[in-house]
């Protein structure tokens, strides 16, 4: 009997597909969001709106936190490391937690390297703008992907932009010849064993999900029909109105993604949206996606 | 002969990429309007929570269990499994929906959280001599076979792990997500 093997790793995110992953902070909210048809939850102390509203270092979550949700729901629960604090990681991993994200929404760590995800037990998610940033994180042993967008701000655009990007590479990607892959690899920083599976495969070698910015059913079946596996939504629920309602049009818009008549009825009387931030309104030093090396 | 796959939620892809590998006709089940054209079922895993919910969302639920009911072959695999059970270890979830076919009592999250998934090589008579690589995920047991059902898969101490009621399938791992065939091929004889 092999415990936490890559199979293990991987095949949990093949488990969550075609769902939603929900930001929570505390153990009633982790209820709502099971109650709603979450496939797992978030736990943090902030979701990245406040992060983003109060400022400061962003860190770890309280363990006792954590735990608390990880008693009141039955479906998977993650948290957060800061990007390179594999002290973090291995406080977390102690929890018994089934995914840590390792992530740009907290303050990062080290500014050079991520955590050497091969040496934990529990896997890893890890965020991503390109291909490139993707293989990396693969090479480092993260077991899911999910394109970073921009956290925290209700606006979809950099979630768009980063799905289409990583989309776009792997088309280009399957259609060079075998010389070609050589050079691609060395121009995207990726290492090449890692490019010339994609490219012999058609798509990534692990799960990758839509996040940051995320807010309406409509934005969720956005993603889907763009080609990601399911969504995190941070923000964007329980900053809304009518959290419960709107939480469970997000799951029914993932799962329909492409039956418009659904999604129109799913988003009917949701209440207020999280009030959002425009991303191009945002000055770089404020954008959390460029976090991650 | 088409195959349906539940696709509301999980690992739907691989068991369609493993059926298409072997040949067979199959249909991603969404709505009662898909439902209507397969003449058999695969529940995937994925979180039998939200798997659960959305079934009675859509109108699937009744249409299935009465399509199970009729003979129609199912197979649940993970959360599939425990959605055909009968019975909840524990008390199910309240609100929990379930198609409660199959003579079994099901234990959810059985063996703990993610870091206790394992994959283990299973001796499995129905499927010839070469030992089977099986994974589970969180994975659910399978407890109380009623008379009518067979136990097909047992861990090395006895636990039950994969389990037939005629023409109902229920497994606690995950033959997707490996490349062996042989419980796809399994299915569709029954």
């Amino acid at each position: 009997m092999d415990k936490s093997t890559w199979t293990t790793k991987i095949g949990l995110a093949q488990m969550l597909k075609g769902g939603v992953i929900m930001d929570v902070v505390t153990p009633e909210q982790a209820r709502i969001a099971e109650e709603a048809g979450a496939v797992a939850v978030m736990a943090l102390e902030r979701v990245p709106a406040d992060i983003r509203a109060q400022g400061g270092v962003a860190r770890m979550s309280d363990p006792s936190m954590i735990l608390g949700i990880m008693e009141a729901v039955t479906i998977p629960v993650m948290a957060k490391a800061r990007i390179g604090h594999f002290v973090e990681a291995q406080v977390l991993e102690s929890l018994g937690i089934d995914y840590i994200d390792e992530s740009e929404v907290l303050t990062p760590a080290d500014e050079e390297h991520h955590i050497n995800k091969h040496k934990f037990k529990v896997p890893f998610v890890c965020g991503c703008r390109n291909l490139g940033e993707a293989l990396r994180r693969v090479a480092e042993g993260a077991a899911m992907l999910r394109t970073k967008g921009e956290a925290g701000t209700g606006d979809v655009v950099e979630a768009v932009r980063h799905a289409r990007t990583v989309y776009t590479e792997i088309r280009r990607l399957t259609s060079m010849d075998e010389d070609e892959l050589f050079t691609y690899a060395k121009n995207i920083q990726a290492p090449y064993e890692l490019v010339r599976q994609v490219a012999e495969a058609g798509r990534l070698p692990v799960v990758n999900f839509a996040a940051g910015g995320i807010a309406t059913p409509a934005d969720a079946a956005l993603m889907m029909q763009l080609g990601v596996d399911g969504v995190f939504v941070g923000s964007g629920i329980f900053k809304s109105g009518d959290p419960a309602k709107r939480a469970r049009a997000i799951v029914e818009a993932t799962t329909h993604y492409n039956e418009p008549e659904i999604i129109a009825e799913v988003s009917k009387g949701l209440g207020e949206p999280m009030v959002g931030i425009s991303v191009s309104s945002l000055p770089q030093d404020k954008l959390m996606a460029g976090r991650g090396w | 002969m088409t195959i349906g796959i539940l696709a509301l939620q999980g690992d739907f892809r691989e068991h369609e990429a493993m059926l298409q590998r072997i040949g067979a006709p199959t249909l991603q089940v969404r709505l009662p309007k898909h439902l209507a054209e397969v003449d058999r079922l695969i529940i995937p895993g994925g979180e039998s929570t939200a798997i659960g919910k959305l079934l009675v969302l859509y109108g699937l639920l009744e249409p299935i269990r009465e399509r199970g009911r009729k003979g129609m072959p199912i197979w649940g695999t993970c959360a599939g499994a425990i959605l055909l059970a009968q019975r909840i270890a524990e008390g199910r979830p309240a609100g929990q929906p379930a198609l409660a076919l199959m003579d079994i009592t099901a234990r959810r999250n059985a063996f703990g959280r993610q870091l206790d998934s394992f994959e283990v090589n299973l001796s499995i008579e129905a499927l010839g001599d070469a030992p089977l690589n099986t994974v589970f995920i969180r994975a659910p047991l399978i407890e109380q076979p009623g008379p009518a059902v067979r136990v097909l898969a047992t861990l090395a101490d006895g636990r039950i792990v994969a389990a037939q009621q005629g023409h109902l399938l229920a497994t606690c791992f995950h033959p997707e997500l490996t490349g062996d065939e042989r419980f796809h091929r399994y299915f569709l004889e029954l």
